[in-house]
């Protein structure tokens, strides 16, 4: 019954998926935390910055977005990310897309973590003298980060299951697999079940080992 | 916008601020500069690639006003399905008997863990195989069977939360005063859940909006995105032109939804009848709660 799957590389399909959605999810939250930072920052144009991006962001299509990467940036103004090989310039800027769109979603989550916060903490940590970056850095985010663990899951599953868009460009991930095998095999809902359970086995896990970590870390005010 | 992360700024943190403000407009004009001069070097701002968009009406008839139809079509035709299908599967998880409950529980976490895309592709495969539609309705079905099945399952989540937030206070009324099962559901809890749940819809419109231009990328389905391609064949590789004309077309049309969904979410949550819980979309599209607060202590001073 799974004779057909020989000639197709599962696993490696698979793991394409899997290094997207790592390099994208460590890349988002670096931006999307300085995002955050920009949004609570005392400098009006940063904090203009900040908001006009994550709503120009979350209206557009993550469609458009990689669209645009491959049609725009690479066939139209030859910016190829330092790759030479077409596989390798994809992947790369599937990651730059999802980077660019994960962020926003990264940077309201920990703007509403920055707001459980309480009042008080800031004040103190104020009247200690600390400047604005050190009362962020050392007092701020690091309870933010504790209170946000659950919604950044949330961001980290949605950023799975968005990297099949990928495969609107050729990144030769999960979806891209699957779209080639039913056009080609006639085990329709085999291949779609297998696919199907192979992201519920991504996602799940996160979503609970995230969960329990969440219940671990938060700060119990 | 007052803030308590940092005090009312005196003449250095002032001073200080205006040099931070120079280099970010610094830094933000370099990064300009650069887009601008790539594009130009391109050709890509003569005015020969974007004179189409602004002097006649055809690209706006022949490319983009059908593929926008097919867009609203899409994402219409899926709300309308998946509101029922949610609200019954909502309604299902709550159930007091076992063997529907979990059935349902698990119907709706298992399509809320598979990316839209690969329910698209499904569908399509399945309704070329299985049935004898035409190619261009046939796009259209697996398009919006794609998003029915994934927003079914998100708003079957948002009705269990809606009715969640309400008082158990009303299903007891309810019961004493005599009302089935049914009957509460239907006139007591119901109705107010709609109110609180409001805002979550609309906000979720915007991701069924979203998704519909997987169904361009990917099946070819003739909607807005999927216009960008033959349009700028057209009208001589006008590549980044026509990216940000749809661009900016999704941006209008999702930012309208996204601002009436916090509008309604700001009037539903000061009005009097309702239970004071509105229910939003948090940022990745999962569900937070927005209870009204207890007392007044909004000081002015939010973060």
């Amino acid at each position: 019954m799974f004779d057909f799957l020989d000639g197709y590389d599962l696993l490696g399909a698979f793991w394409v998926t899997v290094k997207l959605t790592v390099y994208s999810a460590l890349g988002s939250l670096i931006w999307g935390t300085l995002l955050a930072g920009m949004k609570v920052s005392p400098v009006p144009l940063m904090r203009g910055f900040a908001t006009g991006y994550v709503n120009v962001i979350r209206n557009i299509p993550l469609t458009v977005i990689i669209m645009f990467a491959s049609l725009g940036l690479y066939s139209t103004l030859n910016i190829a990310l330092g790759g030479t090989d077409i596989k390798g310039i994809n992947f790369r800027l599937a990651v730059l897309s999802f980077i660019v769109y994960t962020a926003a979603f990264v940077c309201e989550a920990l703007r509403s973590g920055i707001n459980t916060v309480p009042v008080g903490q800031a004040e103190a940590a104020r009247a200690l003298g600390l400047s604005f970056t050190q009362v962020l850095r050392l007092i701020i985010l690091p309870q933010a980060f504790r209170s946000v663990v659950n919604p950044l899951s949330n961001v980290l599953i949605a950023l799975t299951k968005n990297t099949t868009v990928a495969s609107a460009i050729g990144v030769a991930e999960a979806s891209y697999l699957m779209k080639g095998m039913i056009e080609n095999e006639a085990q329709l809902l085999l291949i779609s079940g297998i696919f199907a359970l192979g992201f519920v086995i991504l996602t799940l896990p996160t979503g609970l080992i995230l969960g329990w970590v969440a219940k671990k870390v938060a700060v119990k005010r | 916008m007052s803030s308590v992360l940092y005090d009312a700024q005196g003449p250095r943190a002032k001073r200080r601020n205006i040099l931070y403000t120079v280099l970010f407009v610094l830094a933000a004009a370099a990064v300009l500069w650069w887009v601008y001069d790539g594009l130009a070097e391109k050709h890509q701002l003569d005015w020969i690639k974007w004179k189409p968009f602004f002097t006649s009406p055809q690209p706006w008839e022949t490319f983009i006003w059908p593929g926008f139809q097919n867009t609203i079509k899409a994402a219409f035709f899926a709300l309308i399905i998946a509101l029922p299908l949610g609200a019954l599967f909502g309604i299902g998880r709550l159930s007091d008997h076992r063997w529907v409950r979990v059935p349902g529980g698990v119907v709706v976490e298992f399509f809320r863990a598979i990316p839209v895309l690969l329910l698209m592709v499904i569908a399509n495969q399945a309704y070329s195989e299985y049935t004898e539609l035409e190619p261009d309705t046939r796009l259209l079905y697996a398009v919006v069977t794609g998003l029915v099945l994934y927003n079914a399952s998100v708003l079957a989540e948002i009705v269990r939360a809606g009715i969640q937030t309400l008082p158990r206070g009303q299903t007891d009324a309810a019961k004493a005063i005599g009302m089935r099962k049914g009957q509460t559901m239907v006139f007591v809890l119901l109705p107010q859940a709609v109110t609180a749940m409001l805002p979550a819809i609309v906000s979720q419109l915007v991701v069924i909006v979203k998704d519909t231009a997987l169904g361009g990328a990917v099946l070819s389905f003739p909607e807005l995105l999927a216009a960008v391609r033959p349009m700028s064949a057209n009208y001589g590789s006008n590549t980044i032109a026509c990216f940000t004309i749809v661009a900016v077309i999704y941006l209008a049309l999702n930012y309208t939804l996204t601002s009436f969904a916090s509008w309604l979410e700001r009037r539903l949550r000061r009005g009097k009848k309702s239970t004071g819980a509105v229910l939003g979309t948090g940022p990745g599209g999962d569900l937070e709660t927005i209870d009204a607060p207890a007392l007044n202590t909004d000081d002015g001073r939010a973060v």
